[in-house]
């Protein structure tokens, strides 16, 4: 009984924590802009693809995920440079709707560059799972957790301690004002896209020993991470954290206990209450406290 | 083959001979081959290689002097996995175009879409898709190349039934793919006497399934497992399987039946049988294999040629097509009701998937025995059956 409850606890943290670092690449621009980059599953892909096809050249797997990062971020720039920026006094819709786009090209580039199979990014350390009072843990899942708590650690520092994280959320909360105190508010956010692709091709490499890539992986991880992110509270990383976690578990008990038919509906009627309630996501009151 | 039906065919090849010499004297105008594809869009690991296959032997037909002396023509369009393009462009083959015989239809939504055209129009059909639906029942001008999936879940329940197992969980994608099997394995699992005790699936981006894994192995009296999915979810169940070590015999589908599927689930695949076509192991074939010498030589020619992987959904092409070319033969003519009343006559010809005898009440005309069952071994498929 407690083996079987040991089980989903740990198959729902797998899951979790897999939608919580999908979840955190889409605070950085959130806090720049106030978009939500709908691209942002396309930079996880490119962090997995990436480096399946540098591994594939022979480089070594660690230089793989650098150089395939670094890729990512030469992207996010681009993206912001080439689409983002040239609109410069949209309206947030618009450009979210721009990152839609962008999102259908990256992906039909990728799709004719590395091709529509699936690929297997090797785990980092080892393919055998942790066994734990009857259960079993993928050892790639303690990997998805430590990079997600460095990667909240190191948010919250860079947007309360560092004076460019100062900048990107002084940008965000006003353009005008930002720009009268000496803020380069295009500079600002195309940072902010660089470290948002960043952020989400680690994301990307981090979970695909779990969940494979392909040139469509990112619609699939973004759909669910999004979800998280919206449940914590835009723009929080700690949100971000608890709310994958949270959905990770509830879908896991859910296929375990009730029925895996249901364990969407379930997850999805919680994200419901969650937001019926507390309309700023679980954590989403810290956005505001920091004015 | 009966005396008479020999008789019969030794008068249709007089017949086509005849009428070959005839059509090439008067430098005859091409047959023409009308086909929608999914090429592009979320179905185009169907439509992609189905292309590829038809491109490739209506060239090498036409080198060979063609069919019947006439040059074949292909005419294809582009359905992008929508099945009301696909009606569109039947149509417009049929009025537009005035093909002499239709060989397409990626998948069955825009195989049903087209259907009720070509039967009004008295258009020969030859669907590459693979639900029973299509043939099941019978419509007139309608035939189908690949095995049903209801075939692929008979095999599998034969083969349990023969290693001795009465209880099965049963897991299996959400998606149009899993969920028919799903459907089709709970119907006629009793037929082969095997109940299924646990009945699970999962969700086309989920990343994990061993909740699902766990429940099946605590169901009572389970012997072995069975997953009916598509894409990478089953290479995801098949990690989470080893994983939790489960100590139960594994099933996939035919869904998975490509090498790719090894790549992506590496040594959790390793003892697990799926049932597939013989164009995944020409070489284990035993040497009087009928279909040993058409199964290299396709998988020879298309890896040749295009520099990729061969897959199990070109051979529907290539079996499509061959099909199509030998009724036009036998028929002399491209008269669409001689066409497909010798489409109907086909026996015992050999192709990539299987040995197709079609019948009147049969458009499909495989046996489940055309699909082998595999077992992974070493990181390699082998031949069980």
């Amino acid at each position: 009984m407690f083996s079987e409850f040991l089980q989903f606890l740990f198959t729902g943290i797998t899951i979790g924590a897999t939608y919580a670092l999908v979840a955190l690449g889409f605070t950085i621009i959130y806090n720049a802009s106030h978009v939500i980059n709908f691209a942002q599953g396309e930079f996880l892909m490119i962090g997995g693809m990436a480096t399946v096809s540098f591994m594939g050249m022979g480089i070594p797997m660690f230089f793989a995920i650098i150089l395939a990062v670094l890729l990512a971020c030469l992207v996010g720039v681009a993206l912001q440079r080439l689409a983002i920026a040239p609109a410069k006094n949209a309206d947030v819709v618009t450009l979210i709707i721009i990152t839609i786009g962008a999102s259908i090209f990256i992906r039909g580039i990728a799709q004719v560059v590395w091709g529509k199979d699936y690929h297997v990014v090797p785990p980092f350390t080892g393919n055998e799972p942790i066994r734990l009072g009857g259960a079993v843990l993928n050892s790639q899942s303690l990997w998805v957790i430590g990079i997600g708590a460095v990667l909240v650690v190191a948010l919250i520092v860079f947007f309360t301690r560092t004076l460019i994280g100062r900048a990107i959320l002084g940008t965000s909360m006003n353009k005008l004002a930002a720009q009268l105190v000496g803020i380069k508010t295009q500079m600002v956010l195309m940072l902010a896209f660089g470290l948002s692709a960043l952020l989400g091709s680690v994301a990307g490499v981090t979970v695909a020993p779990i969940t494979f890539t392909s040139y469509d992986i990112g619609i699939l991880l973004a759909l669910k991470g999004f979800v998280a992110a919206a449940m914590g509270g835009l723009g929080s990383g700690l949100g971000a954290v608890v709310g994958g976690l949270l959905l990770g578990i509830v879908e896991s008990m859910t296929a375990g206990y009730i029925s895996s038919e249901y364990k969407d509906a379930v997850a999805f009627s919680m994200i419901l209450l969650v937001l019926f309630f507390m309309p700023r996501g679980l954590f989403g009151g810290r956005t505001v406290e920091r004015v | 083959m009966t005396k008479k039906s020999l008789l019969r065919r030794a008068g249709v090849v007089a017949a086509s001979l005849t009428a070959s010499v005839l059509m090439s004297a008067q430098a005859a105008e091409p047959i023409k081959i009308g086909s929608f594809l999914s090429v592009t869009g979320p179905a185009s690991f169907l439509g992609d290689p189905e292309l590829k296959t038809l491109e490739m032997y209506v060239e090498k037909i036409n080198e060979e002097g063609g069919v019947l002396g006439r040059q074949l023509e292909l005419i294809h369009y582009d359905d992008v996995g929508n099945a009301s393009n696909a009606r569109n462009f039947a149509g417009r083959l049929i009025r537009s175009d005035q093909v002499d015989i239709i060989v397409g239809g990626s998948t069955t939504g825009a195989t049903m879409a087209a259907a009720p055209l070509v039967q009004q129009a008295g258009m020969p059909f030859i669907s590459l898709a693979g639900a029973v639906t299509i043939v099941s029942p019978v419509q007139e001008w309608v035939f189908k190349t690949p095995q049903s999936d209801r075939m692929a879940a008979e095999r599998i329940l034969w083969d349990m039934e023969r290693r001795g197992f009465d209880k099965i969980g049963l897991i299996s994608g959400t998606g149009g793919f899993g969920a028919s099997g799903r459907k089709q394995t709970l119907e006629v699992a009793g037929e082969y006497g095997i109940e299924v005790v646990a009945d699970e699936t999962y969700g086309p981006s989920d990343s994990d399934m061993t909740a699902q894994l766990t429940n099946i192995s605590n169901a009572d009296g389970v012997d072995a497992v069975l997953n009916f999915g598509f894409g990478q979810g089953p290479a995801i169940v098949t990690k989470n399987y080893a994983a939790l070590d489960i100590d139960l015999p594994f099933y996939q589908s035919h869904g998975v039946a490509s090498d790719a599927f090894l790549d992506l689930a590496g040594d959790a695949a390793e003892g697990l049988r799926l049932p597939a076509s013989p164009l995944l192991v020409p070489a284990a074939l035993p040497d009087d294999d009928p279909q040993k010498a058409v199964v290299q030589g396709y998988k020879e020619a298309y890896e040749e040629r295009w520099d990729s992987r061969v897959s199990t959904f070109g051979g529907y092409a290539y079996d499509g097509l061959m099909l199509a070319v030998q009724a036009i033969e036998a028929a002399g003519s491209t008269d669409k009701a001689a066409v497909r009343d010798e489409l109907e006559d086909i026996s015992g010809y050999v192709g990539v998937t299987g040995i197709y005898n079609m019948a009147p009440d049969d458009h499909n005309g495989l046996a489940p025995e055309s699909f082998r069952i595999l077992e992974v071994k070493d990181g390699d498929w082998m031949l069980v059956d």
